[in-house]
């Protein structure tokens, strides 16, 4: 293991907090500590150590150090590193495009639409494609919600289809027609290979191609979504990870009612 | 005398039993009178059938959809295979090529004697059984000579999408200590009306299930479990719509366990719930006679539903499962019922809900080799505490014997597993069940403790469950969402162009010979 119990290293560099330059955190401001694991296709020994180093060295981590090696199957063996990264990033500088709305409650929302709107809101979910997790649009979707977060079915102001998984974009756009639907859902699990990027924009082009894009709120999540990736795919709003039903209802409140008011 | 740890009325159990039995015979009367197009695909594989046409059709679809499109599928693939056997001479395979070659109509044939064309097909019967036979003596002999791990056997998953990769994921784990290696089908195979065919080395999320396939894995598994001195289990999937015809496959390549469940593919694949009961019971009767131990779905439900809520719909389908499985001839020892830690980690005492439910299920199944499934909805990325959530699974996993301990992830929702997550896995598991081997034996439940008081609570819930559907029918049951809080209605999904009923000829000898063992 590592130096024992107290750390001996020397603390030379500035330990005040700069926003243009930061770093990670591990004890001390500005340290750069950092717990990284990998696993490299070599037997384990010295050898493999010292290759695990200097590939520590090349992704920017001074004092590299191998605290665990183990080989998991023949010529394949597993690390556990610390180091100090060189690098730093100007925090000062960063701008996330986000989804711009105010987070009600379940009660808050269906007030507005009720004093705003005037009728129920009506949102059609699927998980598209050949993607078979219902888990996303499940949580943001079924009445029981997820974490306490109740979902779309249980607000008394949307009217809520959750079409489960492997919904062809076809199917969806079709049933979305039928519902008269003012906002689509989208659940995109399964990333492997970018499958979801090709499903996402086949779904945008067909709705562009029979003229409704205008016409429907369109909204993507699932872990790998943001709300960057949505925009530049054409969706109106992307929702990543740690969102819930709360985020997605009072969004889909608020932009009904900027469309049909103009309010900003 | 029955002995339960958790003071269970052995009673009452008798009663969710028997109201099982009873939901299951009407399930049963619906079935018998029916085949479907997999069914048939099925006896084209059994009778040797294989291979595909210039276009990648696999030759048992182009024989069954020649009958289909003349409207006489209902008298069963083996009747005109029969006939055209004593017509032509020629093999089921010879035959199939010719009618994928367009060069031969077996539905225009002079049609011979019923019994004639029954002894006809018999020989490939025989020939087929003494090879699924044969299967079953190797996987004895290597039990009696190189042995297995203890139970919980250790399963975890490979995931590549190229079998070559999944060979060398699948020996790295075995190494490691699995017991039990499944080859997670690509993501749509399951809605596939058809079996691809060869090896194939691109898939979405997983790799697809050919014979071909089957054969490379099984290869490398045997290798391995003779280099680790353990027999390595191999487990894939034989649901969604080409259920029997995925256990065939697997009869005749030697797989371990197979994934089996109408309920799961109706509720999560929305497959046409008479279609998939149809399929599901060709299928067990030929995983019962294969020894495969078989997987159901309960665990599902829960990562739609409340695992505090729903508890007893598990419990109840599993019932359901058993005597779907009994009247299948699949014995209780190949059951693989699921069930699953699934609680939100935030809640008070959960650990001991788990528990009680875990040690309710071992007793209410005493002798099945029970699919306990890890953690998933409440995985949230946060590997550190996953690894922990793992961790108390996996106590309860030893503390209450399950069969079959499928081995969570500290990263699931992250990424399908990394060599590393799966040696961390491993370890995990390995750890906690030497450590606590014996726990079972040495705790008591408290009376009147949490644990008693929810293996009770379950149960009462679970006989109402089943009350209810008996009165109203599996079929009803399903329409109104009973199980995961999804609704199918009996005419909807897919797959339901598929059902034929059987007409005056229809035959099917596999049945009974495999239920009595031939």
């Amino acid at each position: 293991m590592s130096g024992g119990l107290y750390s001996m290293d020397q603390k030379d560099f500035d330990q005040t907090l700069d926003l243009t330059k930061v770093k990670p955190y591990g004890d001390t401001m500005n340290d750069g500590k950092t717990q990284i694991s990998f696993t490299l296709p070599v037997p384990a020994g010295d050898e493999a150590i010292e290759a695990a180093k200097q590939l520590m060295k090349k992704m920017g981590f001074e004092n590299p150090l191998v605290v665990y090696s183990k080989e998991l199957t023949e010529g394949f063996t597993f690390f556990n590193c610390y180091g100090s990264t060189v690098h730093t990033v100007d925090y000062s500088t960063i701008y996330v495009p986000k989804v711009e709305s105010t987070v009600w409650s379940m009660d808050e929302t269906d007030d507005f639409i009720r004093e705003h709107i005037g009728r129920k809101i009506v949102v059609v979910g699927a998980s598209t494609g050949t993607d078979a997790h219902t888990v996303g649009i499940d949580a943001i979707m079924n009445m029981k919600g997820y974490a306490g977060h109740y979902g779309i079915e249980r607000y008394e102001m949307f009217d809520a289809l959750n079409m489960g998984s492997q919904v062809p974009n076809e199917e969806f756009i079709a049933k979305a027609v039928e519902m008269h639907a003012d906002a689509l859902l989208v659940s995109q699990t399964v990333t492997q290979k970018d499958v979801h990027i090709k499903n996402m924009t086949e779904l945008i082009e067909m709705l562009e191609a029979e003229g409704l894009r205008d016409k429907l709120i369109v909204i993507c999540g699932g872990p790998r979504i943001t709300h960057e990736l949505a925009k530049e795919l054409g969706f109106d709003a992307g929702f990543g990870t740690n969102t819930y039903a709360d985020d997605v209802a009072s969004y889909i409140a608020q932009e009904m009612d900027r469309r049909m008011h103009g309010n900003k | 005398m029955r002995k339960s740890k958790l003071g269970l009325n052995f009673d009452q159990v008798d009663d969710a039993k028997r109201l099982a039995k009873n939901i299951a015979e009407q399930i049963q009367q619906f079935v018998d009178g029916y085949t479907t197009v997999t069914v048939e695909r099925t006896l084209c594989r059994l009778m040797g059938i294989d291979g595909v046409d210039e276009n990648e059709v696999p030759l048992p679809n182009r024989v069954v959809d020649a009958l289909l499109e003349k409207g006489v599928l209902s008298q069963g693939v083996l009747y005109y295979l029969g006939n055209a056997i004593l017509e032509t001479g020629k093999s089921p395979q010879d035959i199939a090529e010719a009618i994928a070659g367009g060069k031969l109509d077996i539905t225009t044939l002079p049609i011979h004697p019923l019994a004639d064309i029954q002894k006809a097909v018999q020989p490939f019967i025989e020939a087929c059984l003494t090879r699924i036979k044969g299967n079953v003596a190797k996987r004895n002999e290597y039990l009696s000579t190189i042995g297995e791990g203890p139970k919980p056997y250790l399963y975890i998953i490979v995931a590549t999408g190229n079998i070559y990769e999944d060979v060398v994921q699948a020996q790295a784990g075995a190494r490691q200590g699995a017991d039990v290696i499944a080859v997670i089908r690509t993501t749509g195979q399951s809605l596939l009306d058809y079996v691809p065919y060869g090896a194939t080395t691109e898939g979405f999320g997983g790799t697809f299930a050919t014979q071909e396939n089957f054969r490379i894995m099984r290869k490398a598994l045997d290798e391995v479990g003779e280099e680790v001195g353990r027999y390595i289990r191999l487990c894939n999937y034989c649901s969604g719509l080409c259920m029997p015809e995925i256990a065939a496959m697997g009869a005749l390549e030697r797989l371990d366990v197979m994934l089996n469940d109408a309920l799961y593919g109706i509720l999560f694949r929305d497959i046409n719930p008479q279609r998939t009961l149809i399929d599901q019971y060709f299928s067990r009767i030929i995983n019962g006679y294969a020894g495969v131990i078989i997987n159901t779905g309960e665990d599902n439900y829960l990562t739609t539903a409340d695992a505090v809520e729903a508890a007893h719909t598990v419990l109840a389908s599993d019932l359901i499962n058993e005597q779907l499985a009994l009247m299948a001839a699949l014995p209780e020892e190949q059951m693989g019922l699921g069930h699953a830690f699934e609680m939100d980690p935030m809640l008070e005492n959960g650990f001991l809900l788990e528990l009680a439910q875990a040690q309710m299920t071992r007793e209410i199944f005493p002798k099945a080799t029970l699919k306990y499934m890890p953690p998933t909805k409440f995985m949230t990325g946060n590997i550190f505490r996953g690894h922990i959530q793992d961790a108390l699974f996996n106590m309860i996993g030893i503390w209450t014997h399950q069969g079959i301990q499928l081995l969570g992830m500290p990263t699931e929702a992250i990424h399908t597993p990394f060599m590393s997550d799966r040696y961390l896995s491993i370890e995990n598991a390995r750890y906690i069940f030497n450590d606590m081997r014996s726990i079972g034996e040495e705790m008591e439940f408290r009376e009147g403790g949490i644990c008693r008081e929810r293996a009770k609570t379950v149960l009462n819930n679970t006989i109402d469950l089943l009350k209810q559907i008996e009165k109203e029918g599996m079929f009803t049951a399903l329409e109104k969402g009973i199980f995961g809080d999804v609704k199918r209605p009996m005419n909807g999904g897919k797959g339901l162009g598929g059902v034929v009923t059987k007409g005056e000829y229809y035959f099917n000898p596999f049945i009974k010979m495999m239920k009595e063992r031939w």
